[in-house]
């Protein structure tokens, strides 16, 4: 934190610089006035990258493969919304059995080994130790140190996925498994035993993880229940049969109170319900939902999002959980922002199960990868990545080059939530304080960690992972300000 | 025909005929000479130096020069090693080479030389040329960031297809290939099964629709580094 005070205009700002456990580069600025008061709360997200604009002139089908550089942790969600654009692009969106089956694989191991980096080594520092802990412990060595058994599932865990990824795409980050129309390769015998042989252990581990975060949920339910939390509507991605469904599917969103505000929405339309508003401090945008404006419009994706919209879900272990999680709200959606990380484990859980059933399904060694039809000019692709959904919107001329290209990443729809958590954290925990201390300030990072935001992706940008928080008089000076490297 | 010959490469005895090169010769014998603009059926262009060897105490390229009866050849050293990657490293820098994400990735000579050669980063500043890009052709995409200026398309167009479809023009930095029309390659009558689409040793010259089709292990460079194929066949 730095914190510069305005003696003179009574008023400070404090600045935490970086946001810490976050994949990606933030701050927040907290402009205090004279009584301590909390103005005005901001997450900014201070990357910029513009692939948008320098992969038009690129070959289509080069996309796929240069767009998920957008990210290092789950670049497979930006090879996949952008292969299945292109399925669009050349008529190929009915894909073959093995194709489907392949990338279903890919994205499952995907969201296995992102929801496991940050459940175990992001988030369960804060929910082991404490928020208050000393940020010396308060880390990813502090609970190899403490809880060793915890921090070897979690690195297994996310191993785990990886190979998946490696054995779907190529490599474990950036491969080329996804290609307009299909697959380039479907998934040994060999390749199957070896994901076999720990596939067991892997659903034990996924089941202990929920039951951690299900646990602590309903211990601190109390604390937990107004932290950073604010009735918001729900958007994802649900199998037509209402179903929840990470791959592929129809557009939904509900209100705070269950009312469906889209539904059965055919995504290769996303562009007349979702738009976004621009404002000039952050290089993230805001989207909404056009029927109900910019102010009341915003949405909030990801695991939180996708447990409310969905109706059920097709596994069995992930549905009984999710029946569970239901019942805490009366079947009315959760808006609990701290509930992000059950709704998150319940994915884990789900991932695994769907895991298990395709590596049993013969079609992944079928030899019938590509297909493709009648050649389109637009190609909409989107898909539920780890943080939420992600569109991907290309527009390709005649000659094969790209000359439009539009991402909507998972984060940048959760900009005004993350916001609105960060404003109602200093509310409730900063305002009116006279000292402001570290372990508060951890609860701003705390509230935007639920999001596990991925600052790059939202800005398509290069970047580090921290954070850094700013106080700011009411004339907008710093005033006070907490940066870490 | 007449005799055959010997002379010595790092010390090694490789026999040869009259009229083949110091290149032809040493692939017979299955020892690896590093090039980039140099392909079997292909003229040899000369241009990449990257084969560069020292003949009798003199820096000469092995594509085009002649064997010669106890000629005394060495290729495998560090001070021309050394001078490979000097050479290696300036092509990338001079282009606009994205590996990461291109398509020839692990099929392409350029990559799998400067692996061969022991480069992991450039050493030189990016020169980032503006370069175009013609996609107008249905059947092959041009790409000039990742040109090396090898003149395999050159001299396969002429000499094989027998169409003179690309050619050098410009000199020095400006150098760059051209397609033999008023603009672009739409307007040529290329085809993408002719040689002159096929022999780019990078990913300057690509067949549209291909891209990424063979996964990542199975391309030519994922398994043994470029030049193992000819090291295979020392006996």
């Amino acid at each position: 934190m730095v914190t510069t005070a305005d003696k003179s205009a009574g008023t400070r700002k404090i600045t935490i610089e970086p946001v810490t456990r976050v994949e990606g580069h933030g701050k927040v600025t907290l402009l205090l006035d004279d009584k301590n008061k909390v103005r005005q709360a901001r997450l900014h997200i201070v990357e910029f990258r513009g692939f948008e604009r320098f992969i038009q002139g690129r070959p289509y089908w080069e996309v796929p493969v240069m767009v998920q550089r957008l990210c290092g942790i789950c670049p497979v969600s930006h090879h996949l919304a952008a292969a299945k654009a292109m399925d669009w692009i050349v008529g190929g969106e009915k894909l073959t059995p093995t194709a489907e089956k392949l990338r279903r694989l890919m994205h499952y191991g995907q969201m296995f080994q992102s929801h496991a980096l940050h459940f175990f080594h992001l988030v369960s520092p804060d929910l082991l130790f404490g928020f208050d802990a000393d940020p010396a412990v308060r880390n990813v060595i502090g609970v190899a140190a403490k809880f060793p058994d915890l921090a070897v599932q979690g690195v297994m865990m996310r191993k785990f996925g990886q190979e998946i990824i490696k054995a779907t795409a190529g490599k474990k980050i950036h491969g080329t498994g996804a290609i307009p129309g299909g697959v380039n390769k479907n998934l040994s015998t060999q390749e199957r035993d070896f994901f076999l042989k720990d596939m067991e252990q892997m659903l034990v581990w996924a089941r202990s993880a929920l039951k951690i975060a299900k646990d602590y949920t309903a211990a601190h339910l109390a604390e937990l229940k107004d932290f950073g939390s604010f009735e918001s509507n729900h958007l994802s991605l649900v199998r037509a049969d209402g179903a929840m469904d990470l791959y592929h599917g129809v557009l939904r969103a509900v209100d705070s109170q269950g009312k469906k505000v889209l539904n059965d929405v055919d995504y290769q339309g996303y562009f007349q319900h979702i738009a976004e508003e621009v404002r000039d401090w952050s290089y993230m945008k805001f989207p909404f939902m056009k029927a109900i404006g910019p102010e009341a419009g915003w949405y909030r994706v990801g695991p939180l999002a996708r447990v409310n919209t969905c109706d059920f879900i097709d596994t069995p272990e992930a549905d009984a959980a999710l029946k569970e999680f239901k019942a805490l709200t009366g079947g009315k959606p959760n808006n609990i922002t701290m509930a992000y990380h059950w709704a998150r484990m319940i994915e884990t859980l789900h991932s695994a199960e769907k895991i298990n059933a395709l590596l049993h399904d013969k079609d992944l060694q079928g030899t019938d990868l590509v297909v493709k039809g009648p050649r389109r000019e637009e190609g909409v692709g989107l898909i539920e990545a780890p943080r939420g959904t992600l569109f991907h919107h290309y527009r390709v001329n005649k000659q094969d080059q790209v000359v439009m290209a539009n991402l909507i990443v998972s984060t940048t729809s959760n900009n005004e939530p993350m916001n609105r958590a960060v404003q109602k954290v200093a509310q409730d925990y900063i305002s009116g304080k006279p000292e402001i201390t570290e372990g508060l300030l951890n609860r701003i990072e705390v509230a935007i960690r639920a999001y596990d935001p991925c600052l790059s992706c939202a800005t398509h940008a290069l970047g580090r992972m921290p954070l850094d928080v700013e106080i700011v008089d009411c004339e907008g000076s710093v005033v006070d300000r907490r940066q870490r490297d | 025909m007449s005799a055959t010959f010997t002379f010595t490469i790092d010390g090694k005895e490789i026999k040869a005929s009259p009229g083949q090169t110091i290149m032809e010769a040493a692939e017979a014998a299955g020892v690896y000479i590093p090039r980039l603009c140099y392909s079997k059926d292909l003229r040899p262009h000369g241009s990449c130096r990257v084969c560069t060897c020292m003949v009798n105490g003199r820096p000469q390229a092995a594509c085009t020069q002649p064997a010669a009866a106890g000629m005394v050849v060495d290729n495998n050293t560090d001070e021309i090693q050394a001078i490979r990657r000097d050479l290696v490293d300036m092509l990338f820098v001079d282009g606009n080479h994205f590996c990461p994400f291109c398509e020839k990735s692990g099929n392409c000579e350029l990559q799998a030389m400067a692996y061969r050669l022991g480069i992991t980063a450039p050493r030189f500043p990016y020169l980032w040329p503006e370069r175009s890009v013609d996609a107008s052709h249905p059947e092959v995409f041009i790409d000039r960031n990742r040109c090396i200026l090898c003149g395999r398309c050159v001299n396969a167009s002429k000499d094989i297809d027998g169409k003179n479809v690309f050619q050098f023009v410009g000199r020095g930095e400006h150098k760059r290939v051209a397609v033999n029309a008023e603009a672009l390659a739409a307007d040529t009558d290329l085809k993408g099964a002719d040689r002159a689409s096929m022999v780019c040793p990078v990913g300057a010259i690509v067949l549209k629709y291909k891209g990424y089709a063979t996964p990542i292990g199975r391309r030519i460079y994922d398994q043994k580094p470029i030049g193992s194929e000819i090291e295979s066949r020392r006996k």
